[in-house]
């Protein structure tokens, strides 16, 4: 491991070998979108929001995802790369059925956060209007699919904090749904600890608590950095 | 009518050598066309860096879509600090119309494991895998036959020929999907997870097969191993063009006299291959456009039929190599049409990990569909035109980032049946359901 200089937004950096875009970014205040992203978290490098331009490549690298080395120079907020971020937004509320004013997480949803911050002020794309369910069959918690943008922050949590692993992903392309213990009802899951996690790392009103109104939810999520730097197994 | 032209078929078999002469279940058949001379000669006679040396000097590419340089990713592996080190076959062949993996295998299954023992020799892997498709059972079958065969006669297993190397490999069957063909899903598929994607770097060279420096490389790229080093790196540099060496197989189809499987040097034209030896277009119509690379892919029209098919010259007419497919299509196909056909592949095919490849392939699969039923205007067209660029740019694998080629190809060369249909309401080629506009109906 070394020590490396690079530059973002023509800002002179210094990070190790190890750490990625995103992490030094973040430590110098320069701020990157995110939305699969969370701290402590294996990293999954599916929401694309985080893309970055890199001198001396045509590809758009994700920030989460690529390691920092020595001389980067990083381009984070182009006019090219903000059109992007929006319309990628654009594409998650067409994808889905976001009615934001009677979601318990109205006011706290990192899906809104991230489209007041881009200027999203408008939807581009035509709306999908998908066929989606609601799973209230778990005793505390519900899953309402119609919220959700398959970022798989619940799966990873389940399966690498908790390590229960009841979350997955089935079927695939724009029929893909997260699913509890191989498509059986939330409520009839024999893996599930009930202990909750998934719920506070969903950025959006998908994954709730039950007993909660229009946005009453609101979600803690920095235990999983604190609980994977306690087990001393941070990846 | 089928044009007159000299009779001249430059085909040229490496891969596809002794077409038909032997039994693909016999060893003592594929020893007799010298099988496994390179292999004993390899590790009796030379260094793991001279194998590896002879490979990039012959100018091998990968055949099993990008063309990335075969002898640099051996040294790569080969360099990678880690232990143990896989090796991999990609026999996923998931493209719509191509077969010519699955003949190789078929074929030439000694052949194929040839090759993967001679690069397992060269990288310092002691197992291996067979990744094929399931949909292929002769396949499946035929290998693992050849793999029996082989540990019988100590070709595999321990001590090879006598000789301190060992080496291993299984058959594993692809899990289904067309994305699982793309490495790192591969991989994943492997080691038993959901068959997804996930960000390269690192590349599997370095991390892939739990965690460990891998080799992954095409059913063609190895069939080509065992020829080009009983023949040398300088026979097999002589074929081809300045950047692409060697042959590359084909499985011709669509509107065309002879179709099939068929092999020629890199740089052959695509008029010797339409003309010369697919005998052109049946039932007196005229040539449109050839497509290659299947869903990653693009269509040529007839003003490029004098170009040299190699990796560079594809590309810089916006198609790509892929893995091999080649439908030629003539006046009664509509582009429009093709481009909707792809892209409803894809987007059944995308493993909706990521978003712009899940939600963008159904947007553009949905236009396409409003302008062949006649139903778009020009701001869709530019909508189809934006989601191509962001799809293209931003896809996490190259299922997403190839996606929009068939549509940006065929705008690229075919913009005004685009317009016939959005604005004429009016499909040339006379395939696509356009509602006639109402005026016109008034008006008749
Ligand atoms: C969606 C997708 C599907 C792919 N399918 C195949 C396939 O079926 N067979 C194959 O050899 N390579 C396939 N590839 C390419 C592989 O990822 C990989 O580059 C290749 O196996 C490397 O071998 P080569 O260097 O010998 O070409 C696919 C790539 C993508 C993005
Ligand atoms: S339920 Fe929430 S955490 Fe899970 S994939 Fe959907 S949006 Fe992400
Ligand atoms: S580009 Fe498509 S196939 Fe590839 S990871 Fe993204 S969703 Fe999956
Ligand atoms: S945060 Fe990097 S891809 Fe989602």
């Amino acid at each position: 491991m070394t020590v490396v200089t690079l530059k973002i937004d023509d800002r002179d950096v210094s990070g190790r070998d190890d750490e990625t875009i995103l992490e030094i970014a973040r430590e110098n205040g320069i701020v990157i979108p995110t939305l699969c992203y969370l701290e402590g978290l294996s990293i999954a490098g599916a929401c694309r929001l985080c893309l970055v331009e890199v001198k001396g490549t045509s590809k758009l690298l994700p920030a989460c995802a690529t390691r920092v080395s020595e001389g980067m120079e990083i381009h984070t907020n182009s006019e090219r790369l903000t059109q992007y971020r929006r319309t990628i937004i654009e594409m998650l509320f067409a994808e889905g059925n976001h009615i934001c004013s009677v979601c318990v997480s109205n006011g706290h949803c990192q899906l809104q956060d991230a489209a007041v911050a881009l200027g999203v002020d408008h939807i581009g794309v035509p709306y999908l209007h998908p066929h989606r369910h609601v799973d209230a069959s778990h005793e505390l918690f519900g899953i309402d699919h119609n919220r959700c943008i398959l970022c798989a922050r619940c799966v990873r949590v389940c399966d690498e904090v908790e390590g229960a692993h009841t979350w997955d992903v089935g079927v695939r392309g724009i029929e893909a749904r997260v699913v509890t213990d191989f498509s059986t009802p939330w409520g009839d899951s024999d893996t599930c600890t009930s202990c909750g996690k998934c719920v506070q790392v969903c950025p959006t009103g998908a994954l709730f608590a039950k007993g909660k109104s229009a946005g009453e939810m609101t979600k803690q999520s920095e235990f999983v950095e604190y609980l994977v730097a306690m087990r001393g197994r941070r990846s | 009518m089928i044009e007159e032209r000299p009779l001249f078929i430059p085909e040229q078999n490496i891969v596809l050598e002794h077409n038909g002469d032997i039994d693909p279940e016999v060893l003592e058949d594929y020893s007799k066309i010298e099988g496994f001379t390179a292999l004993n000669h390899v590790l009796t006679e030379m260094t793991p860096p001279e194998v590896i040396d002879q490979v990039s000097r012959s100018g091998l590419r990968g055949r099993g879509g990008a063309g990335y340089p075969t002898g640099l990713k051996w040294q790569t592996v080969a360099k990678a600090p880690g232990t143990p080190k896989y090796i991999i076959c990609n026999g996923d062949e998931g493209d719509p119309g191509a077969f010519m993996d699955r003949n190789v295998m078929e074929a030439y299954p000694f052949k194929v494991l040839e090759g993967m023992t001679i690069a397992a020799y060269a990288i310092g892997a002691s197992q291996g895998f067979l990744y094929v498709r399931a949909e292929y059972p002769l396949a499946v079958q035929r290998l693992k036959n050849a793999i029996r065969q082989m540990e019988k006669h100590n070709l595999l297993g321990k001590n090879i020929a006598g000789t301190p190397f060992s080496f291993d490999v299984d058959v594993r069957l692809g899990a289904g999907a067309f994305v699982c063909g793309e490495e790192t899903a591969l991989i994943a598929s492997i080691e038993g997870r959901r068959g997804n994607p996930r960000p390269r770097p690192p590349y599997p060279a370095e991390r892939g097969l739990f965690g460990c420096p891998t080799l992954i490389n095409n059913v063609e790229t190895f069939a080509n191993i065992a020829p080009l080093l009983r023949k040398g790196a300088e026979w097999f540099a002589s074929i081809g063009t300045e950047k692409s060496k060697g042959t590359k197989v084909f499985a011709l189809s669509g509107r065309i006299a002879r179709a099939g499987l068929i092999e020629v040097p890199m740089g052959t034209t695509l008029r010797e291959i339409v003309f010369d030896i697919g005998g052109g277009i049946p039932d007196g119509k005229a040539f449109k456009a050839v497509q290659t690379g299947g869903p990653s892919g693009g269509c040529i029209p007839s003003d490029y039929l004098d170009m040299p098919v190699d990796y560079e010259s594809l590309l810089k007419l916006g198609s790509f190599m892929g893995s091999g497919g080649m439908i030629v299509m003539d006046e009664t196909s509509c582009m429009v049409d093709v481009a909707r056909y792809f892209m409803e592949f894809c987007m059944s095919e995308s493993c909706g990990k990521c978003v712009p490849c899940r939600v963008g392939t159904a947007q553009m699969y949905q236009l396409l569909t409003k302008i062949v039923n006649g139903d778009a205007t020009l701001n869709d067209l530019a909508l189809l035109e934006s989601l191509c660029d962001l799809v293209r740019n931003t896809s996490l694998c190259g299922l997403g980032q190839g996606a929009p080629n068939p549509v940006l190809s065929t705008l690229r060369y075919f913009r005004d049946e685009y317009i016939a249909h959005i604005v004429d309401k009016r499909c040339p080629a006379g395939v696509c359901p356009v509602h006639k506009r109402e005026h016109q109906e008034v008006n008749a």
